[in-house]
């Protein structure tokens, strides 16, 4: 009987693990109808997420903002595509070639882990205009690298958070430990010390890849966060997707601060209970490099190679829509200061953690 | 047990395929539910792999790397162990010896044959822990190993900091270990659909396939494996040392798990980075399940499995959800697991049954013959 029982726990395990597979592997991917109605010779968009997807709040959706946006202002086709669990770079070669196969032009893969399997495609499809975010490590004539400089915002917001704690503790809460969340990191963190030395920073990561689960677990991120605010932190950064929505609500609990990331979270209507407490924003605008780029293959001019979009061309920066924040006349004018001083070379931020 | 019976074969084989098609049926009564039509997805996903000679491939080389991890699981499960590992000791075993693959200056054929032999010593190490513990201290296996997936994540996220194994590409917010020399790139074996190889690591994966039947249906071993595992004081008894065997069968399913990574690592990925597929080790615990840890059975489910996760990618372009396919999965499991429940009990009864009636025949017999004696 024993054998028995041990097969069925086994069992219930398994699919128990199955299940919530299927539960974060996805969120909430939306159907993409918009698509296939082009006639020739029109512009048809393919779009490819990475693991997340769309309804991530974040990063992905984003992306998605800029490709709809796009797709409505020029009345054009386009089709989004998320990746399955578990895929390797095979897989997404295939969905690009598949995009590109079908006539989609252009073609853009929303993540760095897009980088090479484009690499690879966008040398089997020279007429066809492809675009990486995240990534510019690899280039090609027809490969357009959109970068931001997350580094340089982190640094704004981190000036705000080291001139308005009052416990001389702030608090960065990453959600994967990823290199490009470690930029975050490193512009937030020099940015409190160049402030006020005496400011002490603490990090914390959710998660380590390949488990990716920091960037949509809500509850983690709050019980991160919530950790974080015992320790006596009254301002949080989170860089951590979908989880920071939960840090906010542990921060609203205590009535502290937070920052909001990639959006001006102040204004996205899931947070609408919370949005006090997020007293600024570092913006990465994903959604209007996606639109650009896009917008410049409509024009028949596609941009190629790297596009590093930073505080200079707004394509980072940090938010004023939270009214409290936005009367703090003296913190902006500081924060002002600050940013010319890092569009004009005088700051140099630092992209990577000392 | 020599003699095929044909009532277990037909049970063996009914099973799954119950389970199957019951899963599909639940499938499209969700489809319906949700109102959609209850059978396109799947001929779209039929279409879709029989159309395209590329996606063939993806499925057969997918079907590769979770045909090993089965494998590994069921390597396990034959022992009556749960290895629910597999997924960490193969992530750690593809990092550490894409590491040791870069870093060793040996020719080609001499550097695969060292990153193989270290992803399986690394898997079995791994995999070794958790068998240490569970015969020394007596620890669920089932516990400690889904811990050491934790602390692999871990281990692989400190190991690759650019300080210690990791590299990291200008511009790139990816890390790697660095790219193998072409010389160790395991050649693949071409198709019809141009630039798409068949791992060539699925030679090793059949050979394996072969070997796991071997040892267990045709050693001494595996008889003890199997007896161990079936009943551990029946085995005891008949002098088999039980916790060698728990260490021995965990040793091996972790080094099996440790060459899930390669057809990847050697065939296609080159390097191991923040990209490299997790999850894989569960996969292989389904398949395992649904395979019933025979490895033709294990095939078909691996085979079934992949198709299922690369088909269902055309659903999302034509106004389906492609999680559809992951419902599917799900139930599949659900399903297989009733299903061989069922069966089994069905099988137990009817043979309580017929020892009941030999029982019957040879009481009356004997009475017959010997009518002083007592039956027994």
């Amino acid at each position: 009987m024993r054998r028995v029982s041990k097969i069925t726990a086994a069992v219930t395990t398994a699919a128990a693990l199955a299940l919530t597979a299927t539960a974060c592997g996805s969120g909430s991917s939306g159907n993409s109808n918009e698509s296939s109605s082009a006639k020739d010779g029109e512009v048809k968009v393919g779009l490819v997420y990475d693991i997340g997807g769309r309804g991530d709040q974040s990063f992905n959706d984003a992306a998605y903002r800029g490709f709809d946006k796009a797709l409505k202002e020029f009345d054009i086709a386009g089709e989004d595509k998320e990746p399955s669990d578990g895929e390797s770079d095979a897989d997404k070669e295939q969905r690009l070639t598949e995009l590109a196969r079908q006539g989609f032009n252009p073609v853009i893969g929303v993540g760095y882990a897009y980088a090479g399997p484009i690499e690879k495609v966008a040398k089997k499809f020279p007429d066809t205009s492809f675009a990486v975010i995240d990534d510019s490590s690899r280039k090609g004539e027809n490969i357009a690298n959109l970068v931001f400089s997350e580094e340089q915002g982190s640094y704004l917001v981190g000036v705000a958070a080291a001139t308005l704690t009052k416990t001389d503790r702030v608090g960065f809460l990453g959600g994967v430990n990823t290199p490009l969340i470690q930029k975050f990191e490193a512009g937030f963190e020099q940015g409190v010390k160049d402030t006020n030395k005496d400011v002490k920073v603490t990090t914390q990561y959710i998660s380590q890849p390949p488990d990716m689960k920091g960037f949509s677990s809500p509850a983690d991120g709050k019980k991160v966060a919530a950790g974080m605010l015992d320790q006596g932190i009254d301002v949080i950064y989170p860089a951590a997707g979908a989880s920071g929505g939960g840090a906010f609500e542990a921060i609203a609990a205590e009535g502290k601060m937070g920052i909001g990331v990639d959006s001006d979270q102040y204004q996205q209507k899931s947070l609408e209970k919370v949005k006090d407490v997020i007293i600024t924003s570092m913006t990465k605008n994903v959604e209007g490099a996606v639109y650009e780029f896009i917008k410049s293959v409509v024009d028949g001019k596609p941009q190629t190679g790297v596009k590093t979009h930073d505080l200079s061309d707004d394509g980072v920066g940090y938010s004023k829509s939270n009214p409290a924040f936005a009367e703090n006349a003296e913190l902006i004018k500081k924060l002002e200061a600050v940013k010319k001083d890092i569009i004009d070379g005088k700051i140099e931020v630092k992209s990577t953690v000392s | 047990m020599k003699k095929i019976d044909k009532e277990r074969l037909i049970l063996a084989v009914a099973a799954p395929v119950l389970a199957v098609a019951f899963a599909m049926l639940l499938s499209s009564a969700i489809l319906l539910a949700s109102g959609r039509n209850p059978v396109e997805p799947y001929a779209l996903m039929v279409d879709y792999a029989v159309v395209n000679p590329d996606v063939q491939v993806l499925i057969v080389n997918r079907t590769t790397t979770y045909y090993l991890a089965a494998l590994a699981v069921a390597v396990g499960f034959r022992m009556n162990l749960f290895n629910i590992g597999v997924d960490g000791q193969y992530r750690l075993a593809a990092m550490l010896s894409a590491a040791v693959g870069t870093a060793v200056p040996l020719p080609g054929a001499l550097r695969m044959v060292v990153i193989v032999v270290t992803a399986m010593l690394v898997g079995a190490a791994w995999a070794g822990i958790a068998g240490i513990l569970k015969t020394t201290r007596g620890v669920s296996e089932v516990v400690s190993t889904i811990m050491l997936n934790a602390i692999a994540t871990s281990l692989i996220a400190y190991l690759l900091q650019p300080s210690l194994l990791g590299k990291r590409l200008e511009g790139s917010n990816d890390l790697t270990t660095g790219e193998l020399p072409e010389s160790a790139w395991l050649p693949g074996i071409p198709t019809s659909a141009p630039g798409s190889e068949i791992y060539g690591f699925i030679v090793v994966a059949v050979l394996l396939g072969i070997g796991y039947w071997f040892l267990l249906n045709r050693t001494r071993f595996g008889f003890d494996l199997r007896a161990a595992g079936a009943s551990e004081s029946a085995a005891a008894a008949s002098g088999v040392n039980g916790r060698r065997m728990v260490l021995t069968s965990i040793l091996l399913s972790g080094a099996l798990a440790g060459l899930t990574g390669m057809p990847l690592l050697l065939g296609e990925a080159h390097e191991y980075n923040l990209a490299f597929p997790a999850g894989v080790g569960f996969t292989g615990i389904t398949i395992a399940l649904l395979g019933r840890n025979n490895p033709v059975g294990m095939a078909v489910g691996a085979l079934l499995l992949a198709f299922l996760k690369v088909t269902s990618q055309t659903l999302d372009s034509n106004g389906y959800v492609k999680e559809i396919a992951e419902i599917m999965e799900g139930l599949i499991v659900i399903a297989v697991v009733v299903a061989y429940e069922t069966v089994r009990r069905w099988g137990l009864r009817r043979q309580q049954q017929r020892v009941g009636e030999e029982l019957a025949r040879t009481h009356q017999a004997s009475q017959d013959k010997v009518k002083k004696e007592v039956p027994v």
